[in-house]
Protein backbone atom coordinates (compact mmCIF):
# COMPACT_ATOMS: atom_id res chain seq x y z
CA UNK A 1 0.00 0.00 0.00
CA UNK A 2 1.33 3.41 -0.98
CA UNK A 3 2.16 5.72 1.99
CA UNK A 4 4.23 8.70 0.75
CA UNK A 5 7.02 9.71 3.15
CA UNK A 6 6.52 13.47 2.80
CA UNK A 7 2.88 13.49 4.00
CA UNK A 8 1.40 13.49 7.50
CA UNK A 9 -1.51 11.20 8.49
CA UNK A 10 -4.41 10.84 10.90
CA UNK A 11 -5.78 7.85 12.76
CA UNK A 12 -8.93 8.26 10.61
CA UNK A 13 -6.99 7.79 7.32
CA UNK A 14 -6.72 11.37 6.08
CA UNK A 15 -3.41 12.45 4.53
CA UNK A 16 -2.02 15.96 5.03
CA UNK A 17 0.37 17.80 2.75
CA UNK A 18 1.91 21.03 4.07
CA UNK A 19 1.74 24.01 1.75
CA UNK A 20 3.06 26.96 3.78
CA UNK A 21 0.38 27.90 6.35
CA UNK A 22 -2.12 25.70 4.56
CA UNK A 23 -2.62 21.96 4.44
CA UNK A 24 -4.06 19.94 1.58
CA UNK A 25 -6.16 16.98 2.78
CA UNK A 26 -7.31 13.77 1.15
CA UNK A 27 -7.90 10.15 2.10
CA UNK A 28 -5.14 7.57 1.94
CA UNK A 29 -4.67 4.79 -0.58
CA UNK A 30 -5.50 2.37 2.23
CA UNK A 31 -8.78 4.22 2.94
CA UNK A 32 -9.85 4.34 -0.71
CA UNK A 33 -9.09 0.64 -1.13
CA UNK A 34 -11.17 -0.16 1.96
CA UNK A 35 -14.08 1.95 0.66
CA UNK A 36 -13.72 1.04 -3.05
CA UNK A 37 -16.00 2.50 -5.70
CA UNK A 38 -16.43 6.05 -4.35
CA UNK A 39 -19.69 7.27 -5.89
CA UNK A 40 -20.37 10.57 -4.15
CA UNK A 41 -18.41 13.24 -2.31
CA UNK A 42 -19.91 15.96 -0.16
CA UNK A 43 -17.33 18.74 0.13
CA UNK A 44 -17.18 21.29 2.95
CA UNK A 45 -18.45 24.84 2.32
CA UNK A 46 -15.79 27.35 1.39
CA UNK A 47 -14.62 29.57 4.27
CA UNK A 48 -16.17 27.41 6.94
CA UNK A 49 -14.27 27.06 10.19
CA UNK A 50 -13.50 23.57 11.43
CA UNK A 51 -12.29 22.18 14.71
CA UNK A 52 -9.74 19.40 14.88
CA UNK A 53 -11.45 16.03 14.30
CA UNK A 54 -14.70 17.68 13.23
CA UNK A 55 -16.52 15.85 10.41
CA UNK A 56 -16.59 18.31 7.50
CA UNK A 57 -16.91 16.14 4.39
CA UNK A 58 -18.51 12.84 3.42
CA UNK A 59 -17.21 10.22 1.02
CA UNK A 60 -19.79 7.66 -0.08
CA UNK A 61 -19.08 4.28 -1.61
CA UNK A 62 -21.75 1.97 -3.01
CA UNK A 63 -22.07 0.39 0.39
CA UNK A 64 -21.72 3.20 2.95
CA UNK A 65 -21.19 6.88 3.79
CA UNK A 66 -17.96 7.77 5.64
CA UNK A 67 -17.19 11.03 7.44
CA UNK A 68 -13.96 12.87 6.66
CA UNK A 69 -12.44 14.89 9.50
CA UNK A 70 -10.49 18.14 9.68
CA UNK A 71 -7.05 16.99 10.87
CA UNK A 72 -6.48 20.24 12.82
CA UNK A 73 -8.36 23.48 13.61
CA UNK A 74 -8.58 25.78 10.61
CA UNK A 75 -10.63 27.32 7.84
CA UNK A 76 -11.57 25.83 4.47
CA UNK A 77 -9.92 27.89 1.71
CA UNK A 78 -10.13 25.55 -1.26
CA UNK A 79 -12.31 22.58 -2.25
CA UNK A 80 -11.85 20.04 -5.02
CA UNK A 81 -14.89 20.69 -7.22
CA UNK A 82 -13.61 18.09 -9.73
CA UNK A 83 -14.77 15.37 -7.33
CA UNK A 84 -18.41 16.35 -7.83
CA UNK A 85 -18.26 15.26 -11.47
CA UNK A 86 -15.73 12.46 -10.99
CA UNK A 87 -15.71 11.02 -7.45
CA UNK A 88 -13.70 8.04 -8.77
CA UNK A 89 -10.62 10.34 -8.72
CA UNK A 90 -10.34 9.36 -5.06
CA UNK A 91 -9.89 5.72 -6.05
CA UNK A 92 -7.59 6.41 -8.97
CA UNK A 93 -5.37 9.14 -7.51
CA UNK A 94 -5.89 9.26 -3.75
CA UNK A 95 -2.71 11.30 -3.11
CA UNK A 96 -3.04 13.49 -6.20
CA UNK A 97 -6.12 14.67 -8.13
CA UNK A 98 -8.34 12.97 -5.52
CA UNK A 99 -7.57 15.58 -2.80
CA UNK A 100 -10.61 16.89 -0.90
CA UNK A 101 -9.96 20.34 0.56
CA UNK A 102 -7.31 22.84 1.70
CA UNK A 103 -7.38 24.19 5.25
CA UNK A 104 -5.72 27.38 6.45
CA UNK A 105 -4.32 26.14 9.73
CA UNK A 106 -5.00 28.21 12.90
CA UNK A 107 -1.90 27.07 14.71
CA UNK A 108 0.87 25.27 12.78
CA UNK A 109 2.03 23.70 16.07
CA UNK A 110 -1.07 21.48 15.93
CA UNK A 111 0.50 19.61 13.00
CA UNK A 112 3.07 18.11 15.38
CA UNK A 113 0.28 15.89 16.80
CA UNK A 114 -0.25 14.13 13.47
CA UNK A 115 1.34 10.82 12.49
CA UNK A 116 4.32 10.55 10.18
CA UNK A 117 4.42 7.97 7.39
CA UNK A 118 6.18 5.37 9.55
CA UNK A 119 3.56 5.63 12.31
CA UNK A 120 0.71 5.43 9.80
CA UNK A 121 2.27 2.40 8.10
CA UNK A 122 2.40 0.73 11.48
CA UNK A 123 -1.27 1.56 12.12
CA UNK A 124 -2.52 -0.04 8.90
CA UNK A 125 -0.21 -3.05 9.31
CA UNK B 1 -21.80 -10.33 18.62
CA UNK B 2 -18.07 -10.91 18.70
CA UNK B 3 -16.23 -12.31 15.70
CA UNK B 4 -15.59 -15.60 17.48
CA UNK B 5 -19.34 -16.14 17.85
CA UNK B 6 -19.90 -15.76 14.09
CA UNK B 7 -20.40 -18.84 11.95
CA UNK B 8 -18.41 -19.57 8.81
CA UNK B 9 -19.53 -21.32 5.64
CA UNK B 10 -17.63 -24.28 4.11
CA UNK B 11 -16.24 -21.73 1.61
CA UNK B 12 -14.87 -19.30 4.21
CA UNK B 13 -11.23 -20.34 3.73
CA UNK B 14 -11.60 -19.96 -0.04
CA UNK B 15 -12.94 -16.42 0.42
CA UNK B 16 -10.03 -15.51 2.66
CA UNK B 17 -7.51 -17.20 0.36
CA UNK B 18 -8.84 -15.25 -2.61
CA UNK B 19 -8.60 -11.97 -0.72
CA UNK B 20 -12.28 -11.21 -0.13
CA UNK B 21 -13.23 -8.54 2.40
CA UNK B 22 -15.17 -10.31 5.15
CA UNK B 23 -18.00 -8.81 7.22
CA UNK B 24 -20.44 -10.19 9.77
CA UNK B 25 -23.90 -10.71 8.25
CA UNK B 26 -26.85 -12.38 9.96
CA UNK B 27 -24.55 -14.25 12.35
CA UNK B 28 -22.12 -15.30 9.60
CA UNK B 29 -18.72 -14.13 8.40
CA UNK B 30 -19.36 -13.52 4.71
CA UNK B 31 -17.50 -11.88 1.81
CA UNK B 32 -18.92 -8.42 1.14
CA UNK B 33 -16.70 -8.00 -1.92
CA UNK B 34 -13.67 -9.47 -3.62
CA UNK B 35 -12.37 -6.57 -5.70
CA UNK B 36 -15.14 -4.03 -6.21
CA UNK B 37 -18.90 -4.12 -5.77
CA UNK B 38 -19.32 -2.34 -9.10
CA UNK B 39 -17.06 -4.78 -11.01
CA UNK B 40 -18.80 -7.78 -9.47
CA UNK B 41 -22.20 -6.26 -10.22
CA UNK B 42 -21.25 -5.69 -13.88
CA UNK B 43 -19.87 -9.24 -14.18
CA UNK B 44 -23.31 -10.58 -13.23
CA UNK B 45 -25.19 -8.18 -15.53
CA UNK B 46 -22.88 -8.77 -18.52
CA UNK B 47 -21.30 -12.21 -18.08
CA UNK B 48 -21.64 -14.36 -15.00
CA UNK B 49 -20.85 -14.24 -11.27
CA UNK B 50 -20.84 -16.74 -8.43
CA UNK B 51 -21.99 -16.15 -4.84
CA UNK B 52 -21.60 -18.24 -1.71
CA UNK B 53 -25.13 -18.69 -0.33
CA UNK B 54 -24.18 -21.40 2.17
CA UNK B 55 -25.31 -19.14 5.02
CA UNK B 56 -28.90 -19.57 3.90
CA UNK B 57 -30.91 -22.12 5.84
CA UNK B 58 -32.14 -25.39 4.36
CA UNK B 59 -35.01 -27.35 5.91
CA UNK B 60 -36.47 -30.64 4.74
CA UNK B 61 -40.18 -31.21 5.47
CA UNK B 62 -41.32 -34.75 4.84
CA UNK B 63 -44.08 -37.22 5.58
CA UNK B 64 -47.77 -37.90 5.00
CA UNK B 65 -49.64 -34.59 4.88
CA UNK B 66 -46.47 -32.48 4.59
CA UNK B 67 -47.90 -30.44 1.72
CA UNK B 68 -51.25 -29.84 3.44
CA UNK B 69 -49.48 -28.74 6.60
CA UNK B 70 -47.10 -26.37 4.78
CA UNK B 71 -50.14 -24.88 3.06
CA UNK B 72 -51.41 -23.79 6.49
CA UNK B 73 -48.00 -22.27 7.38
CA UNK B 74 -47.08 -20.50 4.11
CA UNK B 75 -48.94 -17.91 2.04
CA UNK B 76 -48.48 -19.25 -1.49
CA UNK B 77 -50.27 -22.38 -2.69
CA UNK B 78 -48.23 -25.59 -2.37
CA UNK B 79 -50.84 -27.58 -4.30
CA UNK B 80 -49.79 -25.72 -7.45
CA UNK B 81 -46.34 -27.30 -7.25
CA UNK B 82 -45.49 -30.40 -9.26
CA UNK B 83 -42.56 -32.46 -8.05
CA UNK B 84 -39.38 -30.58 -8.97
CA UNK B 85 -40.88 -27.09 -8.92
CA UNK B 86 -40.44 -24.27 -6.40
CA UNK B 87 -42.29 -21.09 -5.45
CA UNK B 88 -41.56 -17.90 -3.53
CA UNK B 89 -43.67 -17.66 -0.38
CA UNK B 90 -43.98 -16.12 3.09
CA UNK B 91 -44.01 -17.44 6.63
CA UNK B 92 -46.25 -15.15 8.70
CA UNK B 93 -47.09 -14.67 12.35
CA UNK B 94 -50.71 -14.54 13.59
CA UNK B 95 -50.82 -10.79 12.91
CA UNK B 96 -49.81 -11.34 9.28
CA UNK B 97 -46.31 -9.93 9.94
CA UNK B 98 -43.50 -11.47 7.92
CA UNK B 99 -41.31 -13.90 9.86
CA UNK B 100 -39.45 -14.85 6.69
CA UNK B 101 -39.63 -14.96 2.91
CA UNK B 102 -38.41 -18.18 1.37
CA UNK B 103 -38.52 -20.56 -1.55
CA UNK B 104 -40.24 -23.90 -1.10
CA UNK B 105 -39.40 -26.66 -3.61
CA UNK B 106 -41.45 -29.83 -3.89
CA UNK B 107 -38.70 -32.47 -4.18
CA UNK B 108 -40.95 -35.51 -3.70
CA UNK B 109 -44.69 -36.12 -3.51
CA UNK B 110 -44.65 -35.37 0.23
CA UNK B 111 -41.13 -33.98 0.57
CA UNK B 112 -40.12 -30.31 0.45
CA UNK B 113 -36.93 -28.26 0.56
CA UNK B 114 -37.30 -24.84 2.19
CA UNK B 115 -34.51 -22.33 1.56
CA UNK B 116 -34.74 -19.63 4.22
CA UNK B 117 -32.82 -16.51 5.20
CA UNK B 118 -29.61 -16.98 7.22
CA UNK B 119 -30.62 -14.71 10.08
CA UNK B 120 -34.05 -16.36 10.36
CA UNK B 121 -33.11 -20.05 10.55
CA UNK B 122 -33.76 -20.38 14.28
CA UNK B 123 -36.88 -18.18 14.27
CA UNK B 124 -38.36 -20.15 11.38
CA UNK B 125 -37.56 -23.51 12.92
CA UNK B 126 -38.91 -22.50 16.33
CA UNK B 127 -42.10 -21.26 14.71
CA UNK B 128 -42.64 -24.25 12.41
CA UNK B 129 -41.70 -27.03 14.82
CA UNK B 130 -44.45 -26.61 17.48
CA UNK B 131 -47.08 -26.31 14.71
CA UNK B 132 -45.94 -29.56 13.08
CA UNK B 133 -48.21 -32.63 13.04
CA UNK B 134 -46.39 -35.73 14.30
CA UNK B 135 -46.57 -37.53 10.93
CA UNK B 136 -44.48 -34.75 9.36
CA UNK B 137 -40.77 -34.42 10.02
CA UNK B 138 -38.91 -31.11 9.97
CA UNK B 139 -35.13 -31.30 9.62
CA UNK B 140 -32.72 -28.38 9.68
CA UNK B 141 -29.92 -29.56 7.38
CA UNK B 142 -28.25 -26.13 7.18
CA UNK B 143 -25.05 -27.15 8.96
CA UNK B 144 -24.38 -30.07 6.60
CA UNK B 145 -25.20 -28.35 3.32
CA UNK B 146 -23.82 -25.46 1.34
CA UNK B 147 -25.04 -23.47 -1.60
CA UNK B 148 -23.81 -21.27 -4.42
CA UNK B 149 -25.71 -18.99 -6.77
CA UNK B 150 -24.36 -18.70 -10.32
CA UNK B 151 -26.01 -15.77 -12.04
CA UNK B 152 -25.68 -13.93 -15.32
CA UNK B 153 -26.47 -14.14 -19.04
CA UNK B 154 -23.67 -16.67 -19.71
CA UNK B 155 -25.13 -19.21 -17.27
CA UNK B 156 -26.00 -21.76 -19.97
CA UNK B 157 -22.41 -21.91 -21.27
CA UNK B 158 -21.07 -22.35 -17.76
CA UNK B 159 -23.70 -24.92 -16.85
CA UNK B 160 -22.79 -27.05 -19.86
CA UNK B 161 -19.09 -26.72 -19.10
CA UNK B 162 -19.77 -28.00 -15.58
CA UNK B 163 -22.34 -30.72 -16.16
CA UNK B 164 -21.93 -31.72 -19.79
CA UNK B 165 -23.13 -30.38 -23.14
CA UNK B 166 -26.16 -32.68 -23.33
CA UNK B 167 -27.61 -31.91 -19.91
CA UNK B 168 -30.39 -29.31 -19.99
CA UNK B 169 -30.73 -26.45 -17.56
CA UNK B 170 -33.82 -27.03 -15.42
CA UNK B 171 -36.77 -24.82 -16.43
CA UNK B 172 -37.30 -21.58 -14.50
CA UNK B 173 -38.23 -22.21 -10.82
CA UNK B 174 -37.55 -25.93 -11.22
CA UNK B 175 -35.04 -28.03 -9.33
CA UNK B 176 -33.20 -31.15 -10.53
CA UNK B 177 -30.62 -33.49 -9.05
CA UNK B 178 -27.39 -33.94 -11.01
CA UNK B 179 -24.02 -35.49 -10.32
CA UNK B 180 -20.94 -33.49 -9.62
CA UNK B 181 -17.88 -35.71 -9.12
CA UNK B 182 -20.05 -38.66 -8.02
CA UNK B 183 -21.96 -36.55 -5.51
CA UNK B 184 -25.59 -35.55 -5.95
CA UNK B 185 -26.21 -31.81 -6.08
CA UNK B 186 -29.59 -30.08 -6.43
CA UNK B 187 -29.78 -27.36 -9.05
CA UNK B 188 -32.59 -24.82 -9.07
CA UNK B 189 -33.21 -22.26 -11.82
CA UNK B 190 -33.71 -19.44 -9.35
CA UNK B 191 -31.82 -16.40 -8.12
CA UNK B 192 -31.79 -13.00 -6.49
CA UNK B 193 -30.20 -10.80 -9.14
CA UNK B 194 -32.73 -10.33 -11.94
CA UNK B 195 -30.45 -12.30 -14.28
CA UNK B 196 -30.88 -15.84 -15.52
CA UNK B 197 -29.06 -18.25 -13.27
CA UNK B 198 -29.06 -21.23 -10.95
CA UNK B 199 -28.71 -21.93 -7.27
CA UNK B 200 -26.90 -25.17 -6.39
CA UNK B 201 -27.32 -26.95 -3.06
CA UNK B 202 -24.84 -29.62 -2.01
CA UNK B 203 -23.22 -31.43 0.89
CA UNK B 204 -20.68 -29.21 2.63
CA UNK B 205 -17.78 -31.61 1.89
CA UNK B 206 -17.75 -30.78 -1.82
CA UNK B 207 -18.16 -27.00 -1.41
CA UNK B 208 -14.55 -26.09 -2.19
CA UNK B 209 -14.29 -28.45 -5.19
CA UNK B 210 -17.50 -27.12 -6.68
CA UNK B 211 -16.62 -23.46 -6.03
CA UNK B 212 -13.22 -23.81 -7.66
CA UNK B 213 -14.62 -25.77 -10.61
CA UNK B 214 -17.18 -23.00 -11.21
CA UNK B 215 -14.48 -20.33 -11.17
CA UNK B 216 -12.13 -22.36 -13.37
CA UNK B 217 -14.77 -23.23 -16.01
CA UNK B 218 -16.13 -19.71 -15.83
CA UNK B 219 -12.81 -17.98 -16.33
CA UNK B 220 -13.06 -17.60 -20.09
CA UNK B 221 -16.67 -16.40 -19.69
CA UNK B 222 -15.53 -13.47 -17.52
CA UNK B 223 -16.76 -14.92 -14.23
CA UNK B 224 -16.13 -13.14 -10.94
CA UNK B 225 -16.59 -14.39 -7.41
CA UNK B 226 -19.07 -11.93 -5.90
CA UNK B 227 -19.86 -10.75 -2.40
CA UNK B 228 -22.91 -9.57 -0.52
CA UNK B 229 -22.34 -5.99 -1.73
CA UNK B 230 -23.05 -6.85 -5.36
CA UNK B 231 -25.83 -9.20 -4.29
CA UNK B 232 -27.51 -6.21 -2.64
CA UNK B 233 -27.14 -3.76 -5.57
CA UNK B 234 -28.30 -6.43 -8.05
CA UNK B 235 -31.40 -7.39 -6.10
CA UNK B 236 -32.34 -3.77 -5.35
CA UNK B 237 -32.21 -2.77 -9.04
CA UNK B 238 -34.90 -5.38 -9.71
CA UNK B 239 -36.76 -4.58 -6.45
CA UNK B 240 -36.40 -7.95 -4.77
CA UNK B 241 -36.97 -7.35 -1.05
CA UNK B 242 -34.32 -8.00 1.58
CA UNK B 243 -35.54 -9.63 4.78
CA UNK B 244 -34.71 -7.54 7.83
CA UNK B 245 -34.67 -4.34 5.74
CA UNK B 246 -37.70 -4.30 3.43
CA UNK B 247 -39.52 -7.17 5.13
CA UNK B 248 -40.09 -7.55 8.86
CA UNK B 249 -42.77 -8.70 11.32
CA UNK B 250 -44.04 -5.07 11.37
CA UNK B 251 -45.25 -5.39 7.77
CA UNK B 252 -47.33 -7.90 5.85
CA UNK B 253 -46.88 -9.06 2.23
CA UNK B 254 -49.76 -6.89 0.96
CA UNK B 255 -48.07 -3.77 2.36
CA UNK B 256 -44.81 -4.98 0.81
CA UNK B 257 -46.53 -5.10 -2.60
CA UNK B 258 -46.06 -8.87 -2.79
CA UNK B 259 -49.69 -10.01 -2.71
CA UNK B 260 -48.96 -12.08 -5.83
CA UNK B 261 -47.31 -14.65 -3.53
CA UNK B 262 -50.32 -14.84 -1.20
CA UNK B 263 -53.20 -17.14 -2.13
CA UNK B 264 -56.24 -15.83 -0.25
CA UNK B 265 -58.38 -18.51 -1.91
CA UNK B 266 -56.80 -21.04 0.45
CA UNK B 267 -59.30 -21.65 3.31
CA UNK B 268 -56.76 -21.06 6.05
CA UNK B 269 -53.15 -20.25 6.74
CA UNK B 270 -51.53 -18.35 9.58
CA UNK B 271 -52.08 -14.63 9.06
CA UNK B 272 -54.76 -15.10 6.40
CA UNK B 273 -57.52 -13.10 8.11
CA UNK B 274 -55.31 -10.06 8.63
CA UNK B 275 -54.18 -10.15 5.00
CA UNK B 276 -57.78 -10.47 3.82
CA UNK B 277 -58.67 -7.33 5.79
CA UNK B 278 -55.59 -5.46 4.53
CA UNK B 279 -56.57 -6.35 0.99
CA UNK B 280 -60.20 -5.24 1.46
CA UNK B 281 -59.43 -1.99 3.30
CA UNK B 282 -56.18 -1.19 1.49
CA UNK B 283 -52.86 -1.06 3.34
CA UNK B 284 -51.98 2.02 5.42
CA UNK B 285 -48.42 1.93 4.07
CA UNK B 286 -46.91 0.53 0.91
CA UNK B 287 -43.39 -0.47 -0.03
CA UNK B 288 -42.46 1.36 -3.24
CA UNK B 289 -39.29 1.76 -5.29
CA UNK B 290 -37.97 5.25 -6.03
CA UNK B 291 -35.13 6.94 -7.87
CA UNK B 292 -33.18 10.07 -6.99
CA UNK B 293 -33.46 13.01 -9.37
CA UNK B 294 -30.39 15.01 -10.37
CA UNK B 295 -27.09 14.84 -8.60
CA UNK B 296 -27.10 13.93 -4.96
CA UNK B 297 -25.92 11.41 -2.44
CA UNK B 298 -27.28 7.87 -2.69
CA UNK B 299 -30.21 7.03 -0.40
CA UNK B 300 -29.58 4.72 2.57
CA UNK B 301 -31.78 2.71 4.95
CA UNK B 302 -33.59 4.76 7.64
CA UNK B 303 -33.45 8.08 5.79
CA UNK B 304 -36.74 9.93 6.20
CA UNK B 305 -39.06 10.50 3.24
CA UNK B 306 -41.04 13.75 2.89
CA UNK B 307 -43.80 15.02 0.65
CA UNK B 308 -44.69 18.72 0.73
CA UNK B 309 -42.73 19.14 3.95
CA UNK B 310 -44.58 16.33 5.69
CA UNK B 311 -42.95 13.09 6.85
CA UNK B 312 -44.53 10.22 4.90
CA UNK B 313 -42.24 7.28 5.52
CA UNK B 314 -38.78 5.78 5.75
CA UNK B 315 -36.24 4.31 3.34
CA UNK B 316 -35.67 0.57 3.88
CA UNK B 317 -33.05 -0.06 1.17
CA UNK B 318 -30.91 2.30 -0.87
CA UNK B 319 -27.75 2.49 -2.91
CA UNK B 320 -26.21 3.98 -5.99
CA UNK B 321 -27.34 1.74 -8.85
CA UNK B 322 -24.24 0.57 -10.75
CA UNK B 323 -26.36 -0.20 -13.84
CA UNK B 324 -28.33 3.04 -13.89
CA UNK B 325 -25.75 5.32 -12.27
CA UNK B 326 -28.23 7.13 -10.05
CA UNK B 327 -29.48 6.62 -6.51
CA UNK B 328 -32.28 4.08 -6.04
CA UNK B 329 -34.15 2.70 -3.07
CA UNK B 330 -37.30 1.35 -1.56
CA UNK B 331 -39.41 2.92 1.17
CA UNK B 332 -42.60 2.30 3.10
CA UNK B 333 -44.78 5.31 2.40
CA UNK B 334 -48.23 6.41 3.44
CA UNK B 335 -50.45 4.57 0.93
CA UNK B 336 -52.39 7.50 -0.61
CA UNK B 337 -49.04 9.07 -1.62
CA UNK B 338 -47.35 5.85 -2.68
CA UNK B 339 -48.21 6.17 -6.37
CA UNK B 340 -45.96 5.80 -9.41
CA UNK B 341 -44.72 9.19 -10.57
CA UNK B 342 -45.24 10.96 -7.23
CA UNK B 343 -42.47 13.42 -6.36
CA UNK B 344 -40.97 12.88 -2.93
CA UNK B 345 -37.96 14.13 -1.00
CA UNK B 346 -35.32 12.14 0.84
CA UNK B 347 -33.68 13.80 3.83
CA UNK B 348 -29.92 13.22 3.79
CA UNK B 349 -27.75 14.93 6.44
CA UNK B 350 -30.42 17.57 7.18
CA UNK B 351 -30.91 18.41 3.51
CA UNK B 352 -33.79 17.32 1.28
CA UNK B 353 -33.10 15.79 -2.16
CA UNK B 354 -35.77 15.19 -4.84
CA UNK B 355 -36.83 11.69 -5.82
CA UNK B 356 -39.67 10.07 -7.79
CA UNK B 357 -41.67 6.94 -7.07
CA UNK B 358 -41.09 4.47 -9.87
CA UNK B 359 -42.62 1.19 -10.94
CA UNK B 360 -40.97 -2.17 -10.44
CA UNK B 361 -38.38 -3.15 -11.54
CA UNK B 362 -36.12 -0.11 -11.41
CA UNK B 363 -33.72 -1.78 -13.84
CA UNK B 364 -34.83 -3.69 -16.91
CA UNK B 365 -32.53 -5.37 -19.38
CA UNK B 366 -32.54 -3.45 -22.65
Amino acid sequence: MNVPDDFLYTETHEWIKREGDNIRVGITDHAQSELTDVVYVELPKMDRAANAREAIAVVESVKAASDIYAPVKGKVVEINKALEADPGLINREPFGQGWLFVLKVDSPDDLAKLKDAAAYRQQIG
Amino acid sequence: MTETAQKTTPLYQEHVRRGARIIPFGGWLMPVQYTSIVEEHQAVRNNVGVFDISHMGQFIVKGAGAGDWLNTMLTNNISKLDVGVGQYTFLLNEAGGIIDDLIVYRIGDQEFLLVVNAARVDDDFNWLDPHRPKEVSLTNRSADFGGVAIQGPRIAELFHALFGPHIDLPPRNSIVDLNFKETTVSIARTGYTGEDGVEIFFRAEIATDLWNAVLEKGEKLGIKPCGLGARDTLRLEVCYPLNGSDLSPEHNPIEAGLGFFVDLSKPSFIGRDVLQRTKENGPAQKLVPFRMEGKGPPPRPHYTVFSNGERIGEVTSGTLSPSLNYGIGMAYLSAPLAKIGTKIEIEIRAQKFPATIEKKPLYKKS
